[in-house]
């Protein structure tokens, strides 16, 4: 038997044990937003017709939500253990590379959806609970932690510092969340805008799981599987490339 | 057929960016050696021990365990390998019993309790096995990355200064556990800055500088190398014996010292001594160690 399962079991009690911080402190922020959000725009803004606000913030907080929780958990994991040095527990063992890929990703992923799941619970308040196409929503779900998550392991491969790391999540992954239309449809934008939206592949996320709960979306979600699966495959074929050679943790 | 070497290295070489850490480095340990690595900081010790357990890739040379190449064949080399690592790691998320169970789950050991129960008694973890690994002392850090190494009874064990800064109960403990592990077969390798460890411990010593082996012998032959034995005497009266008087240096605090080889030259010497009507009122026999084989050959080469 392989090395997986311990360092998959690791790196989910390593978050469940700081549950506050990385599941109920996400929780509440995301509750802050939908306070703040739904309460001032509830009344001049209907992204689609028929489609309250809140019912359409709900699900793009929900994904901002998992995206953002499933980087931190592989980028943070990885960068805590190279900083601290105890990464050498896991590279001194008989783990091959997509073992310590898939463990990584696999506790990304939980903590993406426990997250998810803890921000929807919390927004059946203020939101109808209905949905109307499960399959789309566990689909969108997976991809946007496994998405994130690997990319998350790429961040804490190549961060050597908290403020690389930091400056990967400002630069990178906040802006193209910002700007994938968690707070507003992307055909209220500029026809500029629109078209440049269109290349992120976090719009197609937030949109298709969005079309998992209100049944109507600017893109079409077979097209977001693929832009999204697509860049899952790149982006984990990137990132076993990385463990495959050692970059940055074999010298 | 003959079993493999328990560590083969064969004109290893590594440079990080301007420095060369090795520079051409082979040696061979045969199973169940307790073999010392010692050097100046600097040497190359630590890199050399990093590419035996894969944490770090030689530019040049091999590297196997028990047979199985470092690269090629690493699954099969680090499960026969223990690493001690140098740095005081540890992780702050965990105690001690669950550091030691996840490590064991990493060689893919499931059910490795009663082991790892036995190795927390020797290394004496077992009261603090369910304090959070951040509330040890560095003694017990130490401890606890001994026993790490061993979770999965790896034939080669490696310890890198396993007992900087450590005090003496838990080295003198620390060694006996070691040595036990060594009588039971374990193969040992081990960097100390403590020179009189190495030579109470190891049966074979390499000293390593600036990337080269200098010296490779039995502790023993390295200790005949170069020393003799020396004799400090104080005697009642402040000339010797002609015949000694050639060997015989007196410093300023009126010690008389002389080197010999062989005790019967010292019993040839109290005799004269006796003979002129001296007294030795107090006598110090110095043995040859490490220390001075190891200042010794660092100043040569
Ligand atoms: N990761 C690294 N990057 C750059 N230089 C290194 C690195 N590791 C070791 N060195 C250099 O290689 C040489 C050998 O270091 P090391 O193997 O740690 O020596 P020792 O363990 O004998 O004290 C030193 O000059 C050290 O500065
Ligand atoms: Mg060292």
């Amino acid at each position: 038997m392989g090395g997986f399962p311990a360092l998959f079991h690791k790196e989910l009690l390593r978050f469940w044990k700081v549950v506050v911080q990385t599941v109920v402190a996400p929780v509440v922020t995301a509750l802050l937003y939908l306070l703040i959000f739904s309460h001032v725009l509830e009344d001049h803004v209907q992204p689609f017709p028929g489609v309250a606000y809140s019912g359409f913030l709900v699900p793009g907080l929900v994904m901002m939500s998992m995206l953002q929780n499933a980087f931190a958990n592989s980028s943070s994991s990885l960068i805590q253990s190279k900083m601290q040095g105890n990464i050498v527990f896991v590279l001194l063992p008989p783990l091959s590379y997509l073992e310590f890929f898939l463990a990584y990703l696999g506790a990304a992923v939980v903590r993406g959806l426990v997250v998810g799941a803890g921000v929807w619970v919390v927004a059946l308040w203020f939101a109808p609970w209905q949905v109307p196409h499960p399959g789309w929503l566990l689909a969108f779900a997976l991809l946007a932690c496994t998405n994130l998550g690997a990319v998350g392991i790429v961040a804490g491969i190549w961060a050597e510092k908290y403020d690389q790391l930091a400056a990967f999540q400002n630069f990178l992954i906040l802006p193209l969340t910002f700007l994938s239309g968690v707070f507003y449809s992307i055909h209220s934008l500029p026809s500029f805008w629109q078209a440049v939206s269109r290349f992120n592949p976090v719009f197609y996320l937030i949109d298709g799981f969005r079309y998992a709960f209100i049944g109507q979306a600017d893109a079409d979600p077979w097209f977001g599987l693929l832009v999204a699966g697509g860049s899952f495959v790149a982006i984990s074929a990137f990132s076993l490339m990385l463990l495959r050679s050692g970059y940055k943790l074999r010298h | 057929m003959n079993a493999p070497p328990a560590i083969r290295v064969e004109g290893l070489r590594k440079r990080f960016r301007t420095t060369q850490a090795l520079d051409g480095v082979s040696l061979d340990l045969q199973p169940g050696e307790f073999f010392g690595l010692l050097g100046p900081n600097g040497a190359g010790k630590t890199t050399l021990i990093s590419i035996l357990a894969g944490l770090a890739r030689a530019d040049a040379g091999i590297a196997a365990v028990m047979g199985h190449d470092v690269v090629r064949d690493y699954r099969a080399a680090r499960r026969a390998l223990g690493v001690v690592p140098q740095e005081l790691v540890y992780d702050p998320f965990f105690n001690v019993r669950e550091t030691l169970r996840i490590q064991s789950g990493y060689f893919g050991l499931r059910r490795n309790d009663d082991w790892i129960e036995e190795i927390m008694h020797h290394l004496a973890l077992t009261p603090h096995a369910d304090k959070g690994t951040q509330d040890l002392s560095g003694g017990m850090k130490r401890r606890l990355l001994v026993a790490q190494a061993l979770v999965h009874k790896p034939p080669v064990i490696v310890l890198d200064e396993p007992t900087a800064g450590v005090d003496v109960d838990l080295r003198r403990s620390l060694w006996a556990f070691i040595s036990r592990l060594n009588r039971e077969g374990h193969t040992i390798l081990l960097t100390t800055h403590y020179l009189e460890e190495a030579q109470a411990l190891c049966g074979r010593i390499a000293m390593l500088k600036s990337g080269r082996i200098v010296a490779c012998d039995t502790t023993r032959n390295l200790l005949r190398r170069t020393h003799e034995h020396c004799a400090q005497l104080r005697l009642n009266a402040d000339t010797v014996p002609t015949v000694w008087q050639e060997r015989m240096q007196r410093d300023d605090d009126g010690v008389w010292r002389v080197n010999f080889g062989d005790y019967v030259e010292l019993e040839s010497l109290l005799a004269d001594l006796r003979a002129a009507g001296l007294r030795v009122q107090e006598l110090r026999l110095q043995e040859p160690d490490l220390e001075d084989v190891f200042t010794d050959i660092m100043g040569r080469t």
